[in-house]
């Protein structure tokens, strides 16, 4: 299950991103634990000075500005292989 | 062209008098509309395209470590082309200052950002020509340039709040986006078109059926006796009543214009203005979580000052 944090400060933009990709991980069926990271210390931790921004699985994939909706279906879709990213296999 | 399909409209087609008050606060309602919606879809969408080009990564970079003076020039510049949503002040502010952008070139930045927004001067170019939208830029730039090497030269840095010196910035993520095409770029243009005209038009439009009715039905030199020339005080009293009003430019000059046009001085609107965007309480809210007092007030007091100075030249120029 991919773990999914929201980095923002609460801001409607951040609200937004976090049930866009709910919405989007409903949607397809895919089981995802999404967090919202609101402490400042741990957003800017991430190197990450816009908000929203969106982690996967620890690493920061957005920032700034609510994501379109194809960018958040790429994070979501199901990592080919064992856990690696890029593979072109089944 | 629009002057004349809005006449038409107004005095033949919904067979309304000229010089009526009815009568032209529909023309100029059914004027103003499409003029200021269309100029402001075609600045918006420019300033879209050109935010493909520039990140606040990019900004940090260019002014981490420059010096005061030069760094404040060019931190009010790129506030006005910076895409960044005001909910990130405080992360922003931190980053920067953590990448070593100084304090007073950071304070530029963050002046400059709002007070010296597209739709601000996508609106003062419509209504009231580009000379207005002009001097607007010129004076909105001065003062944040200007604020933010009082602060610099005041040396503040020990006002910030201790946590925010601790803080750990983490390394600046690779987002993986390479170079934009320009289809990538015209979609940020569309995009930015959507969100923020998206966001104003509701605004925008009860700004001017608002500032209709003042034109149609408010009598002649009203305003003039209240925020007129005349009176000294009226530029500050314009200022303090823009603190607690959070509004955006959008919903606001629509109504400045008409309120000029019964005998309001310039310089006054556009302090008000200025005052209403640049210094918001919602804004200095967010600010105390990073700033200690003493370091709010100044930068209030500066920004407050500097706006003053701009409704007093435009009063004593025009």
């Amino acid at each position: 299950m991919k773990n999914v944090k929201v980095l923002g400060s609460g801001c409607a933009n951040c609200e937004t991103t976090a049930k866009l990709i709910a919405d989007i991980a409903d949607a397809k069926g895919i089981q995802i634990e999404l967090e919202k990271v609101t402490d400042m210390a741990a957003i800017l931790g991430y190197g990450v000075m816009t908000t929203p921004g969106v982690v996967i699985d620890g690493k920061v994939v957005h920032a700034g500005g609510v994501p379109d909706r194809d960018k958040v279906a790429g994070w979501l879709a199901p990592a080919a292989g064992g856990g690696g990213c890029c593979g072109g296999c089944c | 062209m629009l002057d004349a399909l809005s006449a038409w409209l107004t005095f033949d087609l919904m067979g309304l008098t000229p010089g009526t008050h009815l009568g032209e606060a529909v023309w100029f309602f059914l004027y103003d509309v499409p003029k200021v919606l269309l100029l402001l879809v075609s600045v918006v969408f420019l300033m879209g395209v050109v935010h493909s080009y520039i990140s606040p990564e990019r900004t940090r970079a260019w002014l981490a470590n420059k010096p005061l003076g030069l760094g404040n020039v060019m931190a009010a510049g790129l506030g006005i082309v910076t895409p960044f949503c005001s909910c990130s002040a405080v992360p922003l502010f931190i980053g920067f200052l953590s990448a070593g952008v100084p304090l007073g070139v950071t304070f530029s930045f963050l002046i400059s950002a709002p007070m010296v927004n597209e739709v601000a001067l996508a609106l003062l170019f419509g209504l009231f020509g580009w000379k207005v939208a002009a001097l607007y830029l010129g004076l909105g730039l001065a003062v944040a340039i200007v604020a933010g090497l009082v602060i610099g030269r005041l040396g503040m840095e020990h006002h910030l709040e201790d946590w925010v010196r601790k803080i750990q910035m983490g390394a600046a993520p690779d987002l993986g986006n390479g170079t934009p095409t320009w289809r990538d770029r015209f979609r940020s243009g569309t995009a930015h078109v959507k969100e923020i005209v998206g966001r104003v038009w509701p605004w925008l439009i009860a700004g001017i059926a608002i500032g209709a009715g003042i034109h149609g039905y408010v009598p002649q030199d009203l305003m003039a006796g209240i925020m007129g020339k005349e009176q000294w005080w009226a530029v500050p009293a314009a200022v303090l009543l823009g603190v607690p009003m959070y509004s955006n430019a959008a919903g606001i000059l629509p109504v400045i214009q008409a309120l000029l046009g019964k005998g309001a001085a310039l310089g006054t609107v556009l302090a008000f203005m200025m005052s209403v965007i640049a210094l918001s309480a919602p804004e200095m809210v967010i600010l105390r979580k990073v700033l200690k007092p003493t370091l709010i007030a100044v930068f209030a007091g500066v920004v407050a000052a500097g706006i003053m100075l701009v409704g007093f030249v435009f009063n004593a120029v025009l």
